[in-house]
């Protein structure tokens, strides 16, 4: 009997994931190609697109958003999602900056370590509400947006940091690049490459796609659910909180509203990178293209002197697209893998 | 025999909305010890108006989390129909044209997220995510940095008038009747049971024949036109219609669904709770607006709430969690004992 079976699982195993991953890779391709049309069509229509100051100001407003994005895909492929993000960002980036306010001379590195404190003490709190208070992430987080918002606006009051109280060596982290590409965007880039590692080599890294695919079968393989769903927010709790002190560099104004709603952006940005919104499925790399798509598409509006007031109906068009794609995709595959399981 | 009567009495009084009695009961001592114009006629206003567009939208919500599904876009439908109102009287539309069209696209934006959650099989925590980004985003479009004030005073006047003889504002007295009309349909007709078998078991209201994708688009469009209807309500009481009307309320009305004890996966909750918890809601705003507590920061307060409504009900898994663990510890520390 075994003898009989034995030839055929590496046929039915080995199959189905090249094949799964074929599509995955199609895709990951849809993003890119979207991407190129938009440039290519934007740039014939108005050439000072491509000027390296505006591919400048794309590639740094897409920092911020790729390092929330990233930290937001291993939340999501886990089946979870942290809308809490924004708020996170926006606190870190007041108590950081105002650091140098209350502290002259005090390095940049306590600086970034001080808000990367500040956002991982966030994302403990909506780690331990999602896995000890068993509540559903949606609402925790739901909840700690405004929570944490609440507690920016009541520490900051109706004052602000200004760029003039803020050092020149940090305000000039953003100014930085090699070749004309921002320091930032490579650091990113390093940032985006380790995760995508993490995720594909590590077993922790794996384990974070067991849970999103399935919760029960991940319990009864022995995956400590808790411990990772755990970690992953407190991780990307912290990527908010070194996002917010960028964001502090990139702007050098901080008030209460700081990262106000990008929480949605982020999401529309994950979901649009192909990482399935029920979890398991996705990459950060997938994330990352898809926060430089947004970010492209409202630099293109800008250029074509297209007014803003679009960029919101575009993101939230785009987020409905993408997860009814994904959905019809999945549908496809399982019905093609059941095909060809049948034909083997 | 007594000792069931017992049980039964100790279980109504555990009754969610038992407590939510007793927390109305502590929000107006508190209210009363904060300052002597709590329950003064004016204040009572205050609190009316102040509570009564959130208070509406929560009712069709309640019936969507019942059947187990979420519906994150009621703010920005209800900014979309208030910068829709603006746009279409901007344009010389007479009101009596612009309300009926306003509650047709509320229709048509309740069935865009009904239809996407049933015919395409999306889950509707992302759908309307989506569509709180789009709705927001269309009545973004639609007025850009324009604020629009020139409203006639026979409709504004809905929203700072009392009713007569009372402290009730006019959306108050919309919510209360409403109220009563959902309440009827959910705790008295088969309708109001079938969402209740959605919410238990999805699959085993199939079987039953419930028609649950019909429904659950139904439930969608009547909180279009519910959430339409309160963002025309919004727009006459401020007299002004601007792009970010109602910004971020989806909070203030998911926190108070939660807190009336509707269980956010589905199949419990009640009407009477939603109605209380309205009451909570909006007497613990009104005491802590006057102290000198900043109002931008309530929001502090509404997710604590939001948060306690859910963790609550979990407290008894908590206590049950607790003592299997004693239990097994116990145990396993006799087992070691009784070993050679």
């Amino acid at each position: 009997m075994s003898a009989v079976l034995e030839p055929e699982v590496p046929l039915a195993v080995a199959n189905p994931r090249r094949f799964v991953d074929l599509v995955l890779r199609i895709r990951a391709f849809g993003i890119v190609a979207a991407l190129a049309l938009l440039i290519v069509v934007t740039t014939a229509i108005q050439p000072r697109f491509l000027s390296r100051q505006e591919l400048k100001f794309v590639l740094l407003d897409t920092t911020v958003f790729a390092l929330l994005a990233v930290g937001e895909t291993l939340v999501v492929l886990t089946r979870n999602v942290d809308l809490s993000v924004g708020s996170v960002l926006g606190l870190s980036a007041f108590l950081s900056a105002d650091l140098f306010g209350d502290h002259p001379g005090i390095s940049i590195v306590v600086v970034f370590l001080a808000g990367l404190g500040i956002g991982a003490a966030c994302g403990v709190a909506n780690g331990l509400l999602t896995t000890v208070g068993r509540v559903p992430s949606l609402v925790v987080t739901l909840a700690t947006l405004y929570i944490i918002r609440g507690l920016d606006i009541w520490i900051v009051g109706g004052g602000q940091v200004v760029a003039s109280s803020l050092p020149n060596s940090f305000l000039n982290i953003p100014q930085a690049s090699v070749a004309g590409v921002p320091d930032l965007a490579l650091v990113i880039a390093a940032v985006v490459a380790v995760a995508a590692y993490y995720l594909r080599s590590y077993r922790s890294g794996r384990e974070l796609y067991a849970i999103g695919s399935n919760p029960e079968a991940a319990r009864l393989a022995g995956i400590p659910i808790a411990r990772r769903v755990f970690g992953v927010f407190v991780l990307s709790g912290a990527l908010a909180g070194v996002a917010g002190v960028l964001w502090a560099a990139r702007y050098g104004t901080i008030d209460s509203t700081a990262g106000t709603s990008y929480e949605l952006q982020v999401v529309a940005a994950v979901v649009v990178g192909g990482v399935a919104i029920f979890g398991g499925s996705g990459s950060v790399a997938g994330a990352a293209l898809g926060a430089l798509l947004l970010n492209t598409i409202n630099s293109a509006l800008y250029v074509l002197g297209i007014s803003a007031f679009w960029d919101q109906a575009i993101a939230g068009a785009l987020l409905l697209g993408a997860i009814a794609l994904d959905r019809a995709i999945s549908l496809q595959l399982g019905a093609a893998l059941r095909r060809r399981k049948l034909g083997a | 025999m007594p000792e069931r009567a017992v049980s039964t009495l100790a279980r109504s009084l555990l009754r969610w909305e038992s407590g939510l009695v007793l927390a109305a009961g502590a929000v107006i001592l508190l209210g009363v010890s904060v300052s002597s114009e709590f329950l003064s006629n004016g204040n009572l206003f205050y609190l009316c108006i102040s509570v009564g567009e959130v208070a509406i939208m929560t009712l069709p919500l309640t019936f969507i989390v019942i059947t187990g599904e979420i519906d994150l876009s009621v703010a920005s439908t209800l900014g979309l129909a208030s910068a829709l109102v603006g746009y279409l009287w901007s344009h010389g539309w007479p009101m009596g044209a612009i309300i009926p069209t306003v509650l047709a696209v509320g229709v048509v934006t309740g069935a865009f997220n009904g239809l996407l959650v049933t015919r395409l099989g999306l889950p509707s925590l992302a759908v309307t995510i989506g569509t709180l980004t789009l709705y927001r985003g269309i009545a973004v479009i639609l007025l850009g940095p324009n604020t629009i004030s020139s409203f006639p005073p026979t409709y504004t006047s809905i929203g700072i008038d009392t009713v007569p003889h009372t402290f009730l504002s006019y959306s108050v007295l919309v919510f209360l009747v409403l109220a009563v009309l959902f309440g009827v349909a959910l705790h008295f007709t088969p309708f109001g049971r079938s969402l209740y078998a959605i919410g238990a078991n999805q699959e085993a209201a199939i079987f039953a024949g419930i028609r649950v994708k019909r429904i659950k688009l139904l439930l969608f469009v009547l909180s279009g036109v519910v959430c339409s209807a309160a963002g025309i309500l919004y727009t006459f009481r401020l007299s002004t219609a601007v792009q970010d009307n109602g910004l971020g309320l989806e909070l203030n009305v998911v926190a108070i669904v939660l807190l009336a004890g509707v269980s956010i996966f589905g199949g419990t909750g009640s009407i009477v709770g939603v109605v209380l918890a309205v009451f909570v809601f909006a007497g613990l705003q009104s005491a802590l607006f006057l102290t000198t507590f900043p109002q931008r920061a309530f929001g502090i307060v509404t997710g604590c709430l939001l948060l306690a409504g859910v963790l609550i009900p979990n407290g008894s898994s908590f206590a049950q969690r607790a003592r299997d663990l004693a239990r097994r510890r116990a145990m396993r520390v006799s087992a070691a004992g009784d070993a050679p």
